[in-house]
Formats: structure tokens, C-alpha cells, sequence
């Protein structure tokens, strides 16, 4: 009974539990990027980039391999290999001293640059990367073709003229619209100047003329009260606004 | 005066209908059983009249002469709106300045157009019996047109 209990118990829980290891394994996978073509001249350099994605944080042991088939070959020879922090370049091949590294590891880059291209580098390569514990995975390859002129992708060109003489015109337009926008206000600005001047000295008129009006009454008001002649205060009145009048 | 404007109308769109008509059809070469353009070479085989059509070269003289004669539609279309607008906003007696401008751009394109196709055409195929098709004519047609419908609108006051 009690040895019975333990081996009954236990075994569904750690079948259950392999269980849900195998399938989340299952998810875990790494996955490479690579271009898929890549153009380069006779006698030039060519980059081939490498990138991955993968589940786990980038390790220590991270390897990089980088296979070549040439064109019409089929198989395939190792021509570089990274691991544990050191990079292990071909030395005998065909790639003799012609590749170089220029990947970082931690920036999951596994890029290397081919120099002094050749029509015989025509062919395919394949980048393989391995992060343990994450180590299944598809590969991913590029071809690179040799050419003796890189031809231009086509559309370029005729993008180029397009985008630059429609930029080109629409950037006049703008221009003249702003400049004659500018002029037409500085031209408003000063027309309202010109007539804000004429209109105060119209105004200073007015208002003097006003002023003199509001002091006489008071004087005629007091006037009024003194009870003298009609001739006389009114003589005085006259004279009195009058040399109001050349104060001002 | 309605007259006057049909008329300029008339002109801008037949311009227009000219300029769509050279870029789209396939008649810039023609020579014995093929035709080229700017977009395509068709030839026709001898026996059973099968056309094989392959796309032109990716030469970039080629390439800019198509750019050319698409801004030259581009320009042409802009200035027969802008005409339309300009017609119900602008003040009286002013000039259509951004219309005639615009058509003397198209036509300008047009010209580059046609004379970088007559001095760069050896360089995308090697044939020489080959004599020019009406496409090209027509872009050639369409050049003094465009010019003409452009002056006249610089020229073209706007009445009541």
C-alpha cells in the first residue's frame, strides 16, 4: 500500500509535467535572418548580414557558422565559425584571408564582409546560429551574385526624377506664396501707419475744439450769477476765452 | 468671350489627350514585326501572329525619359485644375499665372522627354532599321501645344 501510493501519485504529475516542457520546447526556437540576395562588383567587398531572434538571452557559448555552396555545386564547405567569443576564419579554401568578422554577438549580429569578390564567390550561404540552450532552428541563406557594374534596381531612377523635380516645384511655389504673403502684409502695415497718422491729427483737432466747448459754459454759467451788464460780461467773456484760446 | 474659353478648353485638353496617349501606346520604334516603347518591346512572330511582349531595359536614360513624360501628364492634369479654381477665385483682371505656368512645365518635360529618347535610343536595343512610331511624333506634337496653351494663359486676363 504505501509503496504503491507513492508510485501512482507522482506519475501523472510528472507525466504532465514532461508534458508541458515538450511543448513549451516545442515554441522555443531560433530563428535566422539573412537578405536574400545580395549584388556585388568583381574586385569590390560585400556585406553579408546575419541576425536571429531567439527565446533565451544571448549566452556565452553563442556560435555562428557560415556555410558556402557554390553555384551549380551541391555541397556545401564551412568557411567561418564563431564560438565562445573567438571567431575561426578559413585559412585554407577558397576564402583565404578574404573574410572578416563584423558581427557582435550582443547585438545578436553575425555579419561578415567578403572582400575582393570574384566571379567564382557566385553561389549560396547559409548562416546557422546556435544559442544554447536554444538550439532548434531553421538556417537562413543569401545568394550573392557577381557582377562586373552593380546594375541600379530599376525604379530608382525614375523615382528620383519624379520625387525631385515635383519637390523642387512645389518648393518655388511655396516660396513665391510666402514672399508675396510677407510683402502684401508689410504693404497693409504700413498703409494702416499712414492712416493712423492722419487720422490723430484729424483727432487732436477734434479734440480741442471740444475742450474750448466744455470751459466756455461754465464761464457763461458763472456769468450769470454776477448780475452785471449783458455788454459788459459778455465783452469780458470774449475776452477771456480768447486768451484761452492763444494759450493753447 | 465663352467662346475664347471653350476654345483655350478645347486646347489644354487636347494637349492632355496627347500627352496620356505618347506615354501609354507602344509605338515609339516600330521596325519590321516589333515595336518599341517606353514600358515595353512587343514583336510579333512571323508565322501565327504571336505577340511576345518582354518589359525595356532598366537603362537609366530610359528610365528618365519615362519619369519625364509622367511629370509632363502630372503637370498637365495640375494645371487644368488649377485652371478650373482659378477661375471662380480670382480677382477681376488678373492673370492665370500658376495655370500657364504649370503647362509650360509639361510642355518643357515633354521636350526633355523626347530629346533624351532621339539621343540615347541606341544605348536599349541595337537595331537599326528601325524608323520612329507615332507615339514619338506625337510627343513632339504635344511640345509647341503645351507651350502655346501656356503662354496664352499667362497672356489671358480674367474678365466678368
Amino acid at each position: 500500500m504505501a509503496a504503491g501510493a507513492p508510485s501512482s501519485s507522482p506519475s501523472p504529475i510528472l507525466a504532465a509535467l514532461l508534458f508541458s516542457s515538450l511543448a513549451l520546447s516545442r515554441v522555443q526556437a531560433i530563428v535566422v535572418y539573412t537578405d536574400k540576395e545580395v549584388h556585388g562588383a568583381v574586385g569590390s567587398q560585400v556585406t553579408l548580414y546575419c541576425s536571429f531572434w531567439s527565446s533565451e538571452w544571448v549566452s556565452d557559448d553563442l556560435s555562428f557558422t557560415w556555410r558556402y555552396q557554390p553555384e551549380g555545386g551541391r555541397d556545401a564547405i564551412s568557411i567561418f565559425h564563431y564560438a565562445k567569443g573567438q571567431p575561426y576564419i578559413d585559412e585554407v579554401g577558397t576564402f583565404k584571408e578574404r573574410i572578416q568578422w563584423v558581427g557582435d554577438p550582443y547585438r545578436k549580429d553575425g555579419s561578415i564582409v567578403i572582400h575582393n569578390l570574384d566571379y567564382s564567390d557566385n553561389g549560396t550561404f547559409t548562416c546557422d546560429v546556435k544559442n544554447p540552450p536554444d538550439i532548434v532552428g531553421k538556417t537562413s541563406q543569401v545568394t550573392l551574385y557577381v557582377f562586373e557594374k552593380v546594375p541600379t534596381r530599376y525604379g530608382v531612377v525614375l523615382g528620383a526624377v519624379i520625387g525631385g523635380v515635383l519637390g523642387v516645384v512645389l518648393l518655388a511655389l511655396l516660396l513665391f506664396y510666402l514672399i508675396r504673403y510677407c510683402w502684401l502684409r508689410r504693404q497693409a502695415a504700413l498703409q494702416r501707419r499712414l492712416s493712423a497718422m492722419e487720422k490723430g491729427k484729424l483727432h487732436k483737432a477734434a479734440k480741442d475744439s471740444t475742450k474750448r466747448g466744455r470751459q466756455t459754459p461754465v464761464l457763461y454759467a458763472m456769468l450769470d450769477h454776477s448780475r452785471s451788464t449783458k455788454a459788459a460780461s459778455e465783452k469780458k467773456a470774449k475776452g477771456l476765452g480768447e486768451s484761452r484760446k492763444d494759450k493753447k | 468671350m465663352l467662346l475664347l474659353l471653350l476654345g483655350i478648353i478645347v486646347l489644354h485638353v487636347a494637349v492632355l489627350v496627347l500627352l496620356f496617349v505618347s506615354t501609354i501606346v507602344s509605338q515609339w520604334m516600330v521596325g519590321n514585326g516589333h515595336a518599341t516603347d517606353l514600358w515595353q518591346n512587343c514583336s510579333t512572330s512571323s508565322m501565327g501572329g504571336v505577340q511576345h511582349c518582354f518589359s525595356s531595359s532598366a537603362n537609366e536614360w530610359l528610365q528618365s525619359v519615362q519619369a519625364t513624360m509622367i511629370l509632363s501628364v502630372i503637370f498637365s492634369v495640375l494645371s487644368l485644375f488649377l485652371f478650373f479654381c482659378q477661375l471662380f477665385t480670382l480677382t477681376k483682371g488678373g492673370r492665370f499665372y500658376i495655370t500657364g505656368v504649370f503647362q509650360i512645365l509639361a510642355g518643357l518635360c515633354v521636350m526633355s522627354a523626347a530629346s533624351i529618347y532621339t539621343v540615347r535610343h541606341p544605348e536599349w536595343h541595337s537595331t537599326s532599321d528601325n524608323s520612329y512610331g507615332f507615339a514619338y511624333i506625337l510627343a513632339w506634337v504635344a511640345f509647341p501645344l503645351a507651350l502655346l496653351s501656356g503662354v496664352i494663359y499667362v497672356i489671358l486676363r480674367k474678365r466678368e
